[in-house]
């Protein structure tokens, strides 16, 4: 609000035209103010202050109406964790004034079918749970509540629709429940049994859960079910019906107005038919409850309630809320989490912090960018320094006990949570609490976390840094110390047929000799592959690759600029040696050769000859996918660099697919310029030129598009292909030895396939036909199908 | 209908700071305009052993990184405590205001600011005697960063000679 005001050291006359040509933003900033902060930073009561709200509102309405209706929808869709704040605030306007209360519920009833035309689910649910709670304040008649209830279930009798798209409505009707159960029973009991037994029948016998077990983070039952969220859902609202409807949790200050609020008159919500299902349309993937604490957990002060009270779910609501209003301001965020109304009756900082990891937890993805929850714990220890810190360590400790079970995808995500939340603690750790993860084979979930977090730590400081803060016992896990594999360093090389050229190759790029020098200087190499002594040297010539490489990233291993520099001065000769798929994939291995010790290093080289071309993504997964690096292949870099390779593929389809489309609308206006030009011949023929050339130029990214959509759609191929063989060729001798499948490995490599859908499912949807075509088939071990039933499952 | 709150849309970690390079070719304007634009960050408070490698793994983690600059010492061209990191995209590098600015690197709380793009030069510390200005003044002793200020040196030399 002030902001504008003093956003410019203009000189006097001006800022006092501003001031009134910005009067009306000013004023709507103002109302927004005043309703988004209600009851904030004052010391009267929260109802006293709704009162002196709704008084000033009730004054403005007559000539600020359409801005206070604007305001009070966004704040209904956007503030859901203030849900009962602003229901009372309504019902006390449409208790002042009923016309309003009615162009209020009209207009939100306007929002929902916007809401859900576009796809905004989350939303949506927030403003029917904020319209069920207007009937507590008497300005929506429970009857046609009820009656919206039962359009929304009946969407489970629809005939061939995504099972989601029923969730969905089945969702929304459970989810206002414990706002508005009671009521709603108190007045149509019969109406709602008929109701929740429709859900009832409808969550018994028709929903499938194939999608459960790539969802959920543990796959272990103990301590804690990953319930899937309606049956846990189905099962709270069981309980708080079995309980008569009392719930005590919620905060209501409507029910301090009770008296005024009896004397509205109320609405009647119009018939809402919910809209049908549409092709394109993106309803919410389904989910599985995180839990990682129970009543047992928090020692002293209030005892958390149960996993299947309603009091849990409106929690876990309301801070999924919080987050989801403040996540960009990491301070805001944390103070309001903190500030959560009624904190003193539960166990605050165990919710705070099962939500959050549940979040960052959360499968296919978090709701938000990982580093962000990351920031928001270590803003949270700083405003609760003598509890918060505790229960941040007890639940790490938790998580170490049951990583046997973790998901992989989200053991990655607690690798880089501690790694990156030590390093701005010095690291302080009680290591030795973990000893047990020396005495099993390393190989296994425990000890190998504990690997991957002190190597990413090792990235965030240097190797000796690790070294001091593990006990010595610890040895085996310490990462190796990130130096170059020169092969050619000194003259115990001078036996391998390569080292002759590297000396004079090496003492040519430090003297700046031109390309077509080293070029010249390389042909001598000998060609492994080759017997004839007549031939070219065009052919493919493993061992020109790992002389020239090898000799420039030794030279170049000062740092990652002096890497890239070097291979953005020789990128022509990369390119002549790379030409063929076999160079591409030895230029890989040679960069794996030479820093082995170094995974960031092979990871951000990796990145650079992609971008530069002088490797395609599919050699990148072949590569990794390859023999030689069979030994790696749970280690985590090795998923980074596969996934950071996809990314880049879909990326760069995404540009082209943008361009193409700027393209297009670009035409689409010159033709409408010439229609509405009229009859001028020499703005005619000017058009018809640049109409021509765009039309060229489309057709040419016509043309790149495809290319690149053909280019990502063999990546993917290629990967699961991969993937189908390895795990097959495990299957199989397992069987035959009569051995058991669930190996370590096995586990990462199964864990891993669910990742590559999980992390990229919306590339993969547009090839689900071929992929079933061609791979995905009946024939396919079930283990594996599984996976792919699973990821389909998601959407269906 | 449908539409946001300013009171709600507050983003303030990536507003535009009160710094402005003196050095800057253009108007107040430009300056603000590439700002505001820019997919480029500074990097402040960093020790002088901060490694590149160090810089790439902590700001990865808001998005892919295109490239970091070491600031160098003008004189002895080593790092004297400050680097550019620029993102391929500017919703990453607002991540990195969000996220990175005000935390650790190597034990020390760095500070992340908008610049308006890096051009050859800028990599140099601008103070009298090749490093940053900040610590031509600085009165504190600080390891990671050459310890005492300039000034303070200079002064604890004359004053060590003074006293014999």
């Amino acid at each position: 609000m002030s902001r504008r005001r003093h956003s410019d050291d203009g000189d006097g006359g001006q800022a006092h035209k501003r001031r009134r040509t910005s009067e009306p933003i000013e004023i709507e900033d103002r109302l927004e103010s005043l309703i988004c902060r209600v009851g904030e930073k004052s010391t009267s009561s929260l109802e006293s202050n709704l009162e002196g709200l709704a008084g000033v509102l009730e004054a403005d309405l007559p000539n600020y109406k359409n801005k206070i209706l604007r305001i009070l929808c966004a704040v209904a869709r956007l503030l859901p964790e203030k849900l009962t704040v602003y229901t009372t605030l309504v019902g006390l306007l449409n208790a002042r004034n009923y016309n309003f209360g009615g162009e209020f519920v009209e207009a939100m009833i306007r929002q929902l079918k916007e809401t859900l035309k576009n796809n905004l689910y989350n939303e949506a649910v927030y403003l029917v749970r904020f319209l069920s709670d207007l009937v507590n304040c008497h300005v929506i008649a429970a009857p046609s509540m009820v009656a919206m209830f039962e359009n929304f279930v009946s969407v489970t009798q629809e005939e061939d629709v995504p099972q989601v798209r029923s969730d969905w409505f089945v969702y929304v009707v459970l989810s206002c429940l414990p706002w508005v159960g009671k009521e709603l029973y108190e007045k149509k009991d019969v109406e709602m049994d008929r109701l929740l037994s429709q859900i009832e029948g409808y969550l018994k016998y028709v929903r499938v859960k194939t999608h459960v077990p790539m969802l959920q983070v543990w796959t272990a039952e103990k301590p804690h079910p990953q319930e899937e969220y309606l049956d846990c859902l189905w099962a709270q609202i069981q309980k708080l019906k079995k309980d008569r409807w009392q719930e005590r949790h919620i905060l209501r200050p409507y029910i301090a107005f009770d008296s005024v609020l009896c004397e509205a008159l109320q609405h009647n919500l119009p018939p809402f038919t919910p809209p049908g299902h549409m092709p394109d349309a993106q309803y919410p993937m389904p989910q599985v409850v995180f839990r990682m604490f129970d009543y047992t957990d928090a020692p002293e002060g209030p005892v958390m309630p149960g996993s299947h009270s309603v009091e849990r779910f409106v929690i876990e609501e309301n801070l999924h809320c919080i987050i989801k209003t403040h996540w960009r301001e990491r301070k805001t965020c944390a103070a309001q989490l903190l500030s959560y109304p009624g904190k003193n009756k539960i166990p605050l900082n165990y919710h705070i912090v099962e939500v959050i990891f549940g979040e960052l937890f959360q499968l296919p993805s978090p709701p938000h960018i990982d580093v962000m929850y990351t920031t928001l714990l270590i803003e949270l220890c700083k405003l609760q320094p003598g509890s918060l810190p505790q229960v941040l360590a007890q639940a790490t400790e938790m998580m170490y006990m049951r990583l046997d079970t973790m998901n992989t995808t989200c053991i990655d995500r607690l690798v880089n949570w501690f790694s990156h939340h030590l390093s701005n603690f010095q690291f302080r750790w009680s290591w030795d609490d973990w000893a047990d993860c020396l005495t099993v084979d390393l190989e296994k979930p425990k000890p190998k976390f504990v690997k991957e977090v002190l190597e990413k730590s090792m990235r965030l400081s240097y190797h000796q840094r690790i070294v001091d803060i593990v006990p010595p016992t610890f040895s085996a896990l310490i990462p190796a110390e990130p130096v170059f594999i020169y092969k050619y360093l000194d003259e115990s090389a001078s036996s391998l047929p390569g080292y002759p050229v590297s000396v004079t190759v090496g003492n040519a790029i430090k003297n700046r000799a031109s390309n077509e020098e080293i070029l010249t200087i390389l042909k001598e190499v000998p060609n492994p592959n080759q017997e004839d002594d007549d031939d070219e040297g065009e052919s493919f010539n493993p061992l020109k690759i790992d002389v020239f490489l090898q000799t420039l990233l030794h030279l170049a291993a000062k740092s990652f600029s002096h890497s890239f520099s070097a291979l953005g001065k020789f990128h022509e000769i990369l390119k002549s040696l790379t030409d063929s798929d076999e160079g591409k994939l030895h230029i890989l291995k040679v960069v794996y050769e030479v820093w082995r010790n170094h995974p960031q290093m092979i990871a951000v080289l990796v990145d650079k000859m992609i971008r530069t071309q002088i490797v395609d993504c599919a050699a990148v997964a072949n590569w990794l996918f390859s023999q030689d690096m069979a030994h790696e292949f749970t280690r985590l870099f090795i998923w980074e660099i596969l996934h950071s390779t996809i990314r880049k593929m879909n990326k760069h389809v995404q540009k082209i697919q943008k361009e193409l489309e700027e393209a297009k609308d670009k035409l689409e206006k010159q033709q409408h310029k010439r229609r509405d030009s009229g009859d001028d011949e020499d703005m005619d023929k000017n058009s018809e030129d640049e109409e021509g050339q765009l039309e060229e130029q489309i057709e040419r990214l016509q043309e790149k598009v495809e290319s690149a959509q053909s280019e990502q759609k063999n990546l993917f191929l290629v990967i699961f292909q991969r993937f189908i063989m390895l795990l097959t060729e495990h299957l199989v001798r397992c069987e035959t030895g009569s051995v058991d499948i669930s190996t370590p490995w096995y586990k990462n490599c199964i864990e891993r396939l669910q990742q590559i859908f999980l992390m990229h499912h919306v590339t993969i949807q547009q090839y689900m036909g071929t992929l079933e075509n061609l791979l995905f088939t009946a024939e396919l071990d079930h283990h594996i199908l599984a996976v792919y039933q699973q990821f389909c499952a998601l959407q269906l | 209908m449908a539409g946001k709150l300013n009171a709600l849309t507050s983003d303030s970690y990536i507003d535009v700071s009160q710094y402005r390079d003196q050095h800057f070719k253009g108007n107040r304007y430009e300056q603000e305009k590439l700002l505001k634009q820019s997919h480029t960050l500074y990097v402040g408070n960093l020790s002088f052993y901060t490694t590149e490698e160090q810089v790439h793994e902590l700001f990865s983690k808001s998005g892919d990184v295109k490239r970091i600059i070491i600031g160098l010492d003008k004189i002895k061209k080593t790092a004297c405590g400050f680097c550019f990191v620029e993102y391929y995209t500017r919703a990453d590098a607002e991540h990195a205001m969000r996220f990175i600015n005000g935390t650790r690197l190597d034990d020390r709380i760095i500070r992340t600011d908008w610049d308006a793009g890096f051009k050859e030069g800028r990599q140099y510390g601008r103070g009298k005697s090749g490093g940053q200005v900040r610590d031509e003044y600085r009165q504190d002793y600080d390891p990671a960063r050459g310890g005492y200020g300039k000034l303070a040196q200079q002064h604890r030399v004359t004053e060590g000679r003074n006293s014999f």
